[in-house]
């Protein structure tokens, strides 16, 4: 049977959510399902993560170095926690987060990797996206050896928070580096629902313009509740900060609805919104390749049509 | 400062990729390829650093097969100095790589080991983690902005939640990002140069790098294919549409 370790990715004393659709993959793969948290103070963190369906263990290690995500300092606590409990697997999400830190993970425990786990065939095999998300690989790692991967986490919803697992202090024989040293972090602080789980999702591309003009979007965004993302096109021209990338090489999100203003749908951004439910495109080029994909598309000027979508969905 | 960077020959990312009808891979066959876009801007920044006197040398490096020296030769093109072809005509994955660029690493001994974020094929995003991790250097993935101290440096990567900033030590794995800077065009004299920049060869068994244990593929499939849509001709039709599905 599979014994499988989860790495908590958090922020500000907070169990980020990819980390329950992360234990939704592990429950697929099936085993017992223990949860690290590598923290300076692990206490709410680790009592969000025990209160987890199907979770067995939450294992903490607090620790001033952990005070923050360096993948230099957390990946040999993690290969050791690795060895130490004898795991079969060991995962993370594929935030930036476990994107930074589980190759590093792997790569220590002398082990291949599998990035970007969206469906499993059984424990060592997996389907997973490449090329954007153009093709989809059966995918199978070596037996014998610890399965380092990362989850794609719009490919799995959140589990539920109806558990209570046990939370121990883990004490690990590892020797951290100092050559990495954390200096700032510059979040954009915002009152709307997070892009990577908002249920609705409102996005502008180079077609809004300017950085006043995505003011539509917001205004837009905030009347139905929804997150704001983005085109790498509008992040590069500076309308919006790059966290609201969406796309290849930004976020992959999978919102119940997803509305884009003025994006023209290349495939890089396209593989970010793969598994929304319902997409709707309004684009002045009835050409746009986003109507190819678009559920609902509506040829016209985004700036007309955003007031009166206001009006429309206030009646 | 000597600087490394690995740069990997991939589909070129405006093709729309075709999937072998017996699910055995993509097609590669008559199939525009170029160095992977990441690449393109870790070398961009490897090249300033040069005009910028922070570096005094630029090697690019590749593992791959013959045709891999094709994106060297772009490389130069750039203003690399020189070229390394770490030929291998089967895929080379990324834990391979790695022990590949440790060894090169710990051959040519270099300030900075520039790598791209991920490779736009497989989108696998290890490379540059892994070789970090068997060079017990620190690594700095996703930068969009690095600032040379003396021995350090400071970059700003982008996070989920915003910009992080790191410092780390020299030397060390930086992975770029999109937004680190804009490739410039090439001119063709800087072509045409290129072409008698000295470009060894070299390959895993001369190196003494031993391939890891593979991950097999046994099945490449198109994504599942979304319904088609819709198009609509007013907003109140739109939003009916949505309301019906209770949407909004
Ligand atoms: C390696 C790599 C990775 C990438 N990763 C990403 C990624 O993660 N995410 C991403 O988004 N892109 C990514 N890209 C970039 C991608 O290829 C496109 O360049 C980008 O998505 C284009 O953004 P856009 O649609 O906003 O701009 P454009 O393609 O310029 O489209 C603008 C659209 O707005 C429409 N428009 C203009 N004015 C109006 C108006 N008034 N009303 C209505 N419509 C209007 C136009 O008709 C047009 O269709 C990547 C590219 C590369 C090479
Ligand atoms: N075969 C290769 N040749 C040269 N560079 C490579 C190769 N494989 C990976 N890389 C480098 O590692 C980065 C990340 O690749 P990947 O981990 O495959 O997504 C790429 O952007 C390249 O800089």
């Amino acid at each position: 049977m599979s014994k499988i370790l989860i790495v908590a990715d958090h922020l500000d004393g907070q169990l980020n959510s990819s980390t329950a659709r992360t234990v939704a993959c592990a429950a697929e793969i099936g085993g017992d399902i223990d949860i690290l948290v590598l923290a300076d103070n692990a206490g709410p963190i680790a009592e969000a993560a025990a209160g987890l369906d199907g979770v067995s263990r939450v294992l903490t290690v607090e620790r001033a170095e952990n005070a923050h995500p360096l993948a230099a300092i957390y990946a040999p606590q993690i290969a050791a926690a690795a060895a130490q409990g004898e795991y079969s697997h060991v995962l993370g999400p594929n935030t930036t987060f476990g994107k930074d830190l589980m190759p590093r993970v792997a790569a220590k425990l002398g082990v291949a990797m599998v990035t970007d786990i969206a469906a499993v065939h059984g424990p060592h095999e997996f389907e997973r996206p490449i090329y954007a998300g153009n093709a989809v690989n059966t995918v199978k790692a070596p037996d014998g050896q610890t399965l380092v991967a990362s989850v794609r986490c719009a490919s799995y919803g959140a589990v539920g928070a109806g558990g209570s697992a046990a939370v121990e202090a883990l004490s690990l024989d590892a020797e951290l580096p100092g050559h990495t040293r954390f200096v700032e972090l510059q979040a954009s602080s915002s009152d709307r629902p997070d892009l990577q789980t908002a249920g609705k999702v409102v996005s502008g591309g180079r077609g809004v313009g300017s950085e006043e003009n995505f003011k539509v979007i917001y205004d837009f965004a905030d009347k139905i509740g929804a997150a704001v993302g983005a085109s790498r096109a509008a992040v590069d021209a500076g309308y919006v900060p790059n966290d609201m990338q969406v796309g290849q090489t930004g976020k992959i999100i999978s919102p119940e609805l997803y509305m884009c203003f003025g994006i023209s749908g290349a495939i890089q951004h396209l593989a970010g919104i793969k598994d929304a439910g319902t997409i709707v495109a309004i684009n002045k080029d009835e050409e746009a390749p986003i109507f190819e994909v678009a559920d609902f598309g509506l040829v016209g000027d985004l700036f007309k049509v955003l007031p009166d979508l206001e009006q429309a969905v206030g009646k | 400062m000597k600087v490394l960077v690995a740069v990997k020959r991939a589909i070129d990312y405006n093709v729309r990729i075709q999937i072998k009808s017996d699910g055995s891979g993509v097609v590669t066959d008559g199939v525009k390829h170029s160095m992977n876009p990441f690449d393109e801007i870790a070398v961009e920044q490897a090249i300033r650093w040069k005009e910028a006197g922070v570096a005094d040398e630029v090697v690019a490096v590749t593992i791959g097969p013959k045709a891999s020296q094709e994106t060297l030769r772009t490389a130069l093109a750039f203003g690399c100095d020189r070229a390394i072809h770490v030929a291998s005509d089967e895929e080379v994955q990324p834990l391979t790589a790695a022990r590949v660029f440790k060894a090169l690493a710990e051959k040519e001994e270099p300030g900075v080991f520039l790598m791209g974020k991920q490779a736009i094929d497989d989108d696998n995003n290890q490379t540059g983690q892994m070789t970090a991790a068997l060079l017990e250097w620190p690594q700095a993935t996703f930068a969009s902005e690095i600032d040379m101290g003396d021995g350090s440096a400071k970059v700003t990567r982008e996070i989920d939640a915003g910009l992080e900033v790191i410092d780390v030590d020299l030397p060390a794995v930086i992975t770029a990002d999109l937004r680190l800077n804009e490739p410039r065009y090439l001119k063709l004299p800087d072509i045409m140069k290129a072409k008698k920049k000295p470009l060894d060869e070299t390959d895993l068994g001369e190196l003494g790098v031993e391939a890891a244990a593979a991950i097999t593929v046994s099945k490449t499939a198109p994504p599942p294919e979304r319904e088609p849509g819709v198009m609509v001709e007013s907003v109140d039709d739109l939003v009916g549409k949505l309301k019906d599905k209770g949407l909004l």
